[in-house]
């Protein structure tokens, strides 16, 4: 089963306003696109589970011209709380570069 | 038809980010209509707003309104500026337009500048609560009376009305407080009858200037509109604007990527078309543009919380093979300490150990299997309701934290500290609070115009 950060050229996270942080995976293209797609292992509940977040708040789009999947959560605290560890997001993508795929 | 396209000059994704004379010049030459940019964003966190501070210096703003200015002023072309000094406080437009005044005297010229405001009365915002004139955005819970006052500055988002408005008023420059960061591309446009799917989304796709070509960090853009189309194309020469790189602008800090929602309307851009037009330069059409009840989001920050902080590093393998024990007793022992020697309850204060080099970023617990580091960071912050109490918490925390033993039987350690005094105080903890939009009939209802005087 290959890892995401195989089907992947770039795996990048950020915060999309100071209360969500948006991951854009961009597959090497339209083949590995596909082969995820077929089975996503990154559902809603998925990411609410990685990311301590609501399942019914996660936003999962495929923009199939890019092949790129778009997961949009809001953040567990708002940007900038008193422990913040990664102000901008940046750091977020980071535990779903071993995700495998089906 | 159009003989000309409308044309407006993207410099850079934020002012004071440096602008290249040359890219200016040259895209003058090439024909355009207006000069836009923004000079804020919530990216680098509340404390901006809360304190009404620039994140760029006097000195980086003053360097790119002195190539805009003068070149805006030759050309006869208006200059737009959004959401001045980082957060768009009246402070923030204020302080940039005095740096403006100071480079037009420089030059020997005196345009017309527009100070546009969008900062908001806090009672105001209070009698617009009660009337139900403000809705939460996900994933926040319905404002209250108390988070109004816990902010310090609440800004309204500005559309393109306001800033028509002062063009219609014969401004030249103009400086705009909170602006959504495409209102200030897609005014001009908008202004001179360009169908608003491709005024805002070729706003969306530039405002971060270069962002959206195979160079990002290569200088701004043009985008021109034509009847059915824009077209997006680099400010330098080398750089290049490409179909998958315009389009995929559209990914950048949006939640969203097909719909982005803005003052009166939303733009969806699910069914658009992004095609090369040469090497460089790529045409887009095929968005739409539904106009919706107007509303503008609101932004405040405030603070109240203030931090101290303590830094040292550790190579002792014997420290490093036990980190999470280290972590552990080290942390329940200061706690304790700071407890029983101010007489603090722990509801009063925090203490947050973060091990550089082994989980600081991502504060996960480490699985037991993973080899020891070479070298870990410590950084111990501590949160509470005074600095002079923060900084107090880190003195009586100071000898254990440089000096803490694995086993209470060990001769006592001295880990590596690289300043002194060794408590750094960070100062306050700022964080947004709002994030809500407030319904208005008006565009024009929550901003101010007022023409800077010579």
């Amino acid at each position: 089963m290959p890892k995401l950060s195989k089907l992947c050229r770039h795996i990048r996270s950020k915060n999309a306003g100071p209360f969500w942080v948006t991951i854009d995976l961009f597959f090497h293209g339209s083949e590995q696109f596909e082969f995820y797609r077929k089975s996503p292992p990154l559902t809603e509940e998925k990411i609410a589970d990685i990311y301590d977040t609501e399942a019914g708040n996660v936003k999962i789009f495929f923009v199939e011209d890019l092949h790129v999947v778009k997961i949009s959560f809001p953040r567990p605290a708002p940007q900038g709380w008193y422990n913040e560890r990664d102000m901008h997001g940046g750091q977020l993508f980071v535990p779903l570069l071993d995700i495998e795929v089906e | 038809m159009r003989d000309q396209p409308i044309s407006i000059l993207i410099p850079t994704g934020a002012l004071g980010a440096g602008i290249d004379a040359q890219d200016i010049a040259r895209g003058i030459r090439s024909g355009v209509d207006a000069i836009a940019c923004d000079a804020g964003s919530t990216d680098s966190g509340a404390a901006y707003l809360s304190t009404a501070m620039s994140k760029v210096s006097r000195e980086s703003i003053q360097h790119d309104l002195s190539i805009l200015i003068p070149s805006a002023s030759a050309a006869g072309i208006p200059l737009l500026i959004g959401s001045c000094g980082t957060s768009g406080t009246d402070r923030g437009v204020d302080w940039t337009c005095d740096v403006a005044m100071s480079v037009a005297k420089a030059n020997g010229i005196r345009p017309t500048i527009a100070r546009l405001y969008s900062e908001q009365d806090p009672s105001l915002i209070h009698e617009q609560l009660n009337e139900q004139l403000i809705h939460a955005l996900p994933p926040s819970a319905d404002l209250t009376h108390e988070a109004i006052d816990s902010c310090r500055h609440i800004v309204a988002l500005m559309g393109v009305e306001p800033y028509i408005d002062a063009l219609n008023q014969g401004a030249d420059i103009i400086l705009g407080g909170r602006t959504t960061d495409t209102a200030v591309i897609a005014a001009l446009p908008i202004m001179k009858g360009v169908a608003p799917n491709l005024a805002w989304h070729a706003a969306k796709i530039a405002e971060c200037g270069g962002l959206c070509c195979t160079n990002p960090l290569d200088g701004g853009v043009i985008v021109r509109f034509y009847d059915d189309s824009f077209t997006v194309e680099p400010l330098r020469e080398a750089n290049r604007a490409t179909p998958q790189t315009v389009s995929a602008h559209m990914l950048y800090e949006n939640s969203d990527p097909f719909r982005l929602i803005e003052p009166g309307g939303v733009l969806d851009v699910s069914s658009a078309r992004y095609r090369a037009v040469n090497d460089s330069i790529t045409r887009v059409d095929g968005s739409t543009w539904t106009t919706q009840p107007y509303t503008m989001k609101l932004e405040g920050a405030g603070g109240g919380e203030f931090q101290t902080v303590m830094l040292i590093g550790i190579r002792d393998p014997k420290i490093l093979n036990s980190l999470e024990m280290f972590k552990e007793r080290l942390l329940r022992d200061l706690e304790q300490r700071v407890i029983t020697a101010i007489g603090l309850t722990a509801a009063d204060f925090q203490l947050s150990l973060r091990l550089y080099g082994w989980n600081a970023v991502s504060g996960e617990k480490v699985p037991e299997n993973v080899p020891a580091p070479r070298e870990v960071g410590a950084l111990l912050v501590i949160t509470s309701s005074s600095q002079a109490l923060s900084t107090r918490i880190a003195k009586t925390c100071n000898p254990y934290f440089f000096h803490f033993p694995l086993a209470a039987t060990d001769e006592l350690p001295t880990y590596a500290y690289p300043f002194s005094p060794a408590e750094i105080e960070r100062g306050e903890v700022h964080a947004f609070h709002l994030n809500h939009v407030i319904e208005t009939e008006i565009p024009l209802s929550l901003s101010r115009l007022s023409f800077a005087q010579y």
